[in-house]
């Protein structure tokens, strides 16, 4: 038997759907300190992001361009406005956040401290989207772990969600 | 629907799915469910090894699976048919066991740009590890192999011609005697990849001039882990094992060892009986139906679901004209990545795949980085096209 899906409305929230036909920060940037490329194999999108930093360990400014699905652009749109402005530390810790809501680990409680990037929630109820969900934050994390230039997987990471892809 | 949806028990039970991946894996009927209960319930021992009857019995069962393939494809020197795990051990086996033995450095293999990874990366591999040139027939904008190019790709140089039946990603089917009679008048060893082409199209193996033909027991009704290939007696004989160990073995001395006969040689291991039980039983299955209604009833399908899909707004069917495809329908929604897309069909019970298809060089070619594919099989009606087209509709307000 299978279970009847979830409702699409709890994924595709109109914040995602706004960010989805508007990203943000969503241009090449010159002279940027760190890029990165985020692949996600299964499916085959693929982003850049780059990060400019500044005094303090600060991400002065960070932006991304690249090809996927709605919830893949979407999250890498909010989360370019989410840590712009704060140090590699703060940023890490919205990452390991980020990564317990998609996977629907958080308390409403924590859920409220992300703000806008809580209209992901819903991804948790869609395991086979947690990986576009993560994609932008993938590179993040390890573009902030590692110097220049790098590139990631979503699949170093299990994330969990069988893959789209087959035969 | 040229069968009852009864038949197939995950559909019964979930009379509101809209079930359109068979490219990827179909359902499967009760008869072959039942008919591996049956096996593992009265005949199931190790074949071929203990002198006891029940062993026996298996070993019969075995074999009787073997010739029901064979002659459901059109073979009739079952010793030619090999069981595999699928097409792409299928696949791996040729290029690993013949393209190490046969393939020299400098030597040319030629390939087409429609190809699943399976009949792609093997073959890359080999050229790689031989030191022989992969070459890469280019596609129209159609998505049909460029015959032309085809015939001038191929030189004194070609050692292997290697191409679908069938496109997985757009259906596309291939003029496959065709491209055989060109490959093999350089002398190229011929190997198609069936594993769409087995499951929606009459096949007479027998004669068809191809060297090697695999294809996947998954996609024809038949389990997970049961999958063929058909080689050419002389040239099974003439190349080394795949795999070494159990059952493929004539005699081991300390020093060599001295193979089996076909098929045996290149089974090795215990047999997976049980799984070609149940393919044996998906051909009878589809024996019954008959291969040509099965073509038939897909062709109907695709071309309404072409028709319906075109006279939406922003709609993009990639591939040959309905006509000339197996029953896949390949598309594009303007504006809605295909992921999305699937995530919308989905909430309405309808099943698509999304993506690359396993066919990377192909959407390179076509410039597109993923597609939604909507896969047609014999429990498939028109109001699986119904529902698809009105999910498309609905995907279109929600990412309006």
């Amino acid at each position: 038997m299978t279970g009847s899906p979830p409702a699409t409305e709890a994924l595709y929230q109109e914040l995602i759907l706004e960010h989805n036909r508007k990203p943000r920060n969503f241009r090449e940037m010159a002279g940027a300190d760190r890029t990165i490329e985020g692949r996600n194999p299964l499916c085959g999108d693929a982003l850049t992001l780059w990060v400019k930093l500044g005094a303090g360990d600060r991400i002065d400014d960070l932006s991304f361009k690249g090809q996927g699905c709605a919830i893949s652009k979407a999250s890498a749109s909010l989360m370019t406005t989410a840590v712009k402005g704060k140090t590699l530390g703060e940023a890490e810790a919205l990452f390991e956040k980020f990564h317990r809501l998609v996977r629907g680990e958080l308390s409403d409680a924590e859920q409220r401290e992300l703000g806008s990037l809580r209209a992901f929630a819903g991804v948790a109820r869609f395991p086979m989207r947690v990986k576009c969900a993560s994609l932008a934050w993938h590179a993040l994390h390890s573009v902030l772990g590692a110097p220049t230039e790098s590139a990631v997987s979503t699949e170093d990471e299990g994330s969990a969600g069988p893959p789209l892809e087959g035969a | 629907m040229i069968v009852e949806r009864a038949d197939f028990p995950l559909l019964a039970a979930n009379p509101e799915l809209h079930y359109l991946d068979s490219a990827a894996t179909s359902q499967k009927p009760r008869a072959v469910l039942d008919a591996m209960v049956d096996y593992y319930s009265r005949d199931n021992a190790n074949p071929h090894r203990g002198a006891y009857a029940l062993s026996a019995r298996a070993t019969e069962r075995y074999h009787d699976a073997r010739a029901r393939v064979a002659a459901f494809v059109g073979v009739r020197d079952t010793d030619r048919l090999i069981f595999t795990r699928g097409t792409t051990e299928s696949l791996n086996l040729v290029a690993t066991a013949w393209g190490r033995a046969n393939v020299r450095p400098g030597d040319e293999i030629l390939v087409t740009g429609l190809e699943h990874h399976a009949n792609f990366v093997p073959w890359q591999q080999l050229a790689l590890g031989v030191g022989a040139k992969l070459r890469i027939c280019g596609i129209t904008s159609d998505g049909r192999v460029d015959l032309e190019q085809f015939a001038s790709m191929l030189t004194p140089r070609t050692r292997v011609a290697a191409f679908s039946h069938v496109s997985n990603a757009v259906g596309t089917i291939n003029p496959i005697a065709d491209l055989a009679a060109m490959a093999r008048r350089v002398g190229a060893v011929v190997v198609c990849d069936g594993a769409q082409g087995a499951p929606h199209l009459p096949l007479a193996l027998d004669d068809l001039d191809v060297d090697f033909y695999a294809f996947s027991g998954h996609k024809m009704l038949g389990p997970m882990g049961a999958g063929v290939l058909v080689g050419r007696r002389s040239l099974l004989e003439a190349m080394p094992p795949y795999q070494t160990g159990g059952d493929m073995i004539e005699f081991v001395g300390d020093e060599h060892t001295t193979w089996n006969v076909l098929p045996h040689k290149f089974e090795a291991g215990t047999p997976n009986v049980g799984d070609a039980v149940g393919l044996a039983a998906a051909c009878d299955y589809l024996g019954r139906v008959g291969m040509g209604a099965v073509r038939a009833h897909e062709q109907a399908l695709t071309l309404l679901a072409t028709e319906r899909l075109a006279e939406l707004p922003g709609v993009r069917v990639y591939g040959p004209p309905p006509a000339e495809r197996s029953g896949v329908v390949s598309f594009t929604v303007e504006g809605i990545h295909p992921h999305d897309l699937s995530t919308v069909l989905d909430e309405a019970g309808v099943c698509i795949r999304a993506g690359h298809h396993c066919a990377q060089p192909l959407m390179r070619r076509l410039d597109v980085p993923a597609t939604a594919r909507a896969s047609f099989y014999i429990y498939n009606t028109e109001a699986d096209v119904d529902a698809l087209a009105a999910g498309v509709l609905r995907a279109q307000e929600v990412f309006a």
